[in-house]
């Protein structure tokens, strides 16, 4: 019998606590598939945020650090500047990096830091139970914006890539999404230029990754990748918007 | 050893890197910029490194990280700044990890002011974070003190796995003095063979984390942590008695208000006036038995502090309703006089007659 797909050595044996559908579970996977076909495993220090992947440090399979909400770009500066030589990356949530965390993540990528920033959007707070972040859509109905999120008193959703890619320390910058097979396949790619250009000492690079919630959306897993595709994208456009010349 | 003229906040600072330290991430706030000042300049000359975050947030979470990949590090700041630490010091102790943290600190409450005070006492020995925690509070009251706590500081982080606090306020950190940098009392430590260093493929991954989503084990991990406290305030308090034996008054100081306080059991002495001094020097724990070698010739306890009365709530309870406790404050960066402390003791003793 020949082996045709198999768990990813950057990832442990340990079981998702994911919801059905959810695609934090397929961006664990795409990461890990990085730093194994990267070779650097044994050297990675993730940093875990707060948010429904607060514990993904049980789930990849390198050494691990938690951070308080919204600080994780801060723990990756401590341990990064003392371990220049190790591979250092954040995965955080949008709740988490563009609400408490804001200035952290500005902050870390205008001093360019060394690290890789994942940074998962998927327009909603997932782990507390489905409140409106930063990144919710316009007339999309939250807990805390029960009419649907309205533009004059909570303002207009933030495009993080977009405001990244006004840093000028933020080296490497895309939007990918991972609403189907050929865009799962464009978002690994980025993932690994973000990690290579780490690799390459150049600085800091983040990769947005449009993703679902169908628990918080309250839609089955499939129509949530339709109202990504349909919803998230037009807003919040793919594409690259940065990429330092020693990688292209 | 030859013995250099300098200011407080940098003689902490060059402390700490004899110690050790090659780590440094801080935020400006006056009276302690000097300290950082003095960090960024001396760091990389060693390899160091100095980091000015954005905030003191970012500050004490750049410490988390760097004491997570097992390195000596330490921050400083003053007291709205250590305020807003409060919440990394909290996520360091519940993962246990070593670190050192100065706080020079400032009137308040709010902006306050930039005047010595020593109106944290709550905040540094109670903790501002969340959740039972605890850590070792130093206060120095002379600049070779500060060096020397300083020093060792960072032996007691690394012994216990938690974070130590240096607890100085404006007048220490502004001020000169001659100090020379000794070995300190070696301690056994244990190796730190949960660092996130890359596995190498050779171990297990280490996971640095204060999360327990079990109540079961996060009430364990509380057990573990209070035992370990337990440990400090039996092993790790310190405390100095300055003519205890057969005063009448003793007066209860620490830091810059006992160097004036000493001034004033001499001045009284010498009025045979039998008046003595308990200096903790540790602040947390607190140094609960200094109290039981009172002698039955005093007859009250003088707390004097520059706030509005923090530490009198533990001296009442080191002295367990024994004898009647009194307070003298200063407030907002006002210095107490060594007069305004003799005559607070001569209406204590008219008030015994
Ligand atoms: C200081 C602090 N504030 C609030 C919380 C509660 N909290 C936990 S997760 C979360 C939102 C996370 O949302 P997001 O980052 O979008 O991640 P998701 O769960 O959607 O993956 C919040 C507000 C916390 N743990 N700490
Ligand atoms: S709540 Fe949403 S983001 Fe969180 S695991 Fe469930 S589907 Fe995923």
């Amino acid at each position: 019998m020949t082996v045709v797909f198999q768990r990813t050595k950057g990832l442990t044996d340990k079981q998702f606590h994911y919801c059905p559908g959810c695609t934090h579970g397929v961006i664990h996977r795409l990461v890990g598939e990085v730093l194994e076909e990267l070779n650097i495993v044994g050297k990675s220090i993730g940093v875990a945020p707060v948010g429904c992947s607060v514990l993904a440090y049980d789930y990849f399979n390198c050494d691990m650090h938690e951070a308080a909400h919204g600080r994780a770009p801060a723990v990756a500066t401590g341990i990064k500047r003392t371990r220049p030589d190790n591979v250092v990356f954040t995965y955080q949530g949008d709740g988490d990096l563009a609400s408490i965390g804001t200035a952290e993540i500005v902050h870390a990528a205008h001093r360019s830091e060394k690290f890789t920033t994942i940074f998962v959007n998927n327009a909603i707070y997932g782990m507390t139970g489905g409140q409106m972040a930063p990144t919710t859509l316009i007339g999309q109905k939250s807990t805390t914006s029960p009419e649907g999120r309205d533009l004059i008193t909570t303002g207009m959703p933030l495009r993080v890539a977009e405001m990244m890619a006004t840093i000028e320390g933020a080296v490497f910058v895309e939007r990918v999404s991972v609403h189907n097979v050929p865009h799962i396949r464009k978002a690994k790619k980025a993932i690994k230029k973000a990690f290579e250009v780490q690799l390459a000492g150049i600085g800091f690079g983040i990769v947005e990754i449009l993703s679902t919630c169908p628990t918080n959306w309250g839609m089955t897993p499939v129509d949530s990748l339709k109202w990504l595709e349909q919803n998230m994208i037009p807003y919040y456009p793919l594409g690259n918007f940065r990429t330092p010349e020693e990688v292209r | 050893m030859v013995k250099i003229l300098m200011k407080g906040n940098e003689a902490i600072g060059a402390a700490a890197i004899k110690a050790g330290c090659k780590f440094f991430f801080g935020y400006p706030i006056t009276p302690q910029n000097e300290l950082p000042e003095f960090m960024s300049r001396e760091l990389p000359k060693i390899n160091g490194v100095f980091v000015q975050a954005e905030s003191e947030i970012s500050a004490i979470n750049m410490v988390y990280g760097a004491a997570g990949a097992g390195f000596r590090v330490m921050t400083s700041s003053s007291s709205p700044g250590l305020a807003l630490k409060q919440e990394g010091i909290s996520y360091i102790a519940g993962a246990e990890l070593p670190c050192v943290i100065v706080n020079i600190s400032r009137g308040g409450p709010g902006l306050g002011g930039i005047q010595p005070s020593q109106a944290d006492y709550y905040m540094c020995t109670r903790g501002g974070g969340n959740g039972d925690y605890r850590h070792i509070v130093y206060a120095p009251a002379t600049l070779q003190e500060a060096v020397d706590l300083t020093i060792e500081a960072f032996d007691v982080a690394d012994y216990y796995r938690n974070p130590v606090m240096i607890l100085g306020d404006g007048m220490i950190g502004q001020m000169m003095e001659p100090v020379e940098f000794r070995e300190p009392k070696k301690r056994e430590l244990p190796l730190k063979c949960w660092a996130t260093d890359g596995t190498e493929g050779k171990r297990n991954p280490n996971i640095i984390s204060s999360l327990f989503l079990d109540p079961a084990e996060l009430e364990k991990h509380n057990f573990k942590l209070d035992k370990k406290y337990k440990d400090m305030e039996e092993n790790e308090v310190r405390y100095e008695m300055y003519m205890v034996e057969d005063a009448e008054i003793v007066i209860i100081a620490y830091g810059t208000t006992s160097r004036i306080t000493r001034n004033v059991v001499d001045a009284l002495r010498n009025e045979n006036i039998k008046v003595g001094l308990i200096r903790p020097i540790t602040i947390w724990p607190f140094p609960n038995k200094a109290f039981k070698e009172i002698s039955s010739s005093t007859k009250a306890i003088l707390t004097v502090e520059m706030s509005m009365g923090q530490m009198i709530d533990d001296v009442k309870i080191a002295n367990e309703g024994r004898l009647p406790v009194h307070f003298y404050g200063r407030a907002g960066g006002m210095i107490p006089t060594p007069d305004a402390i003799i005559g607070k003791v001569r209406e204590i003793m008219g008030g015994d007659k």
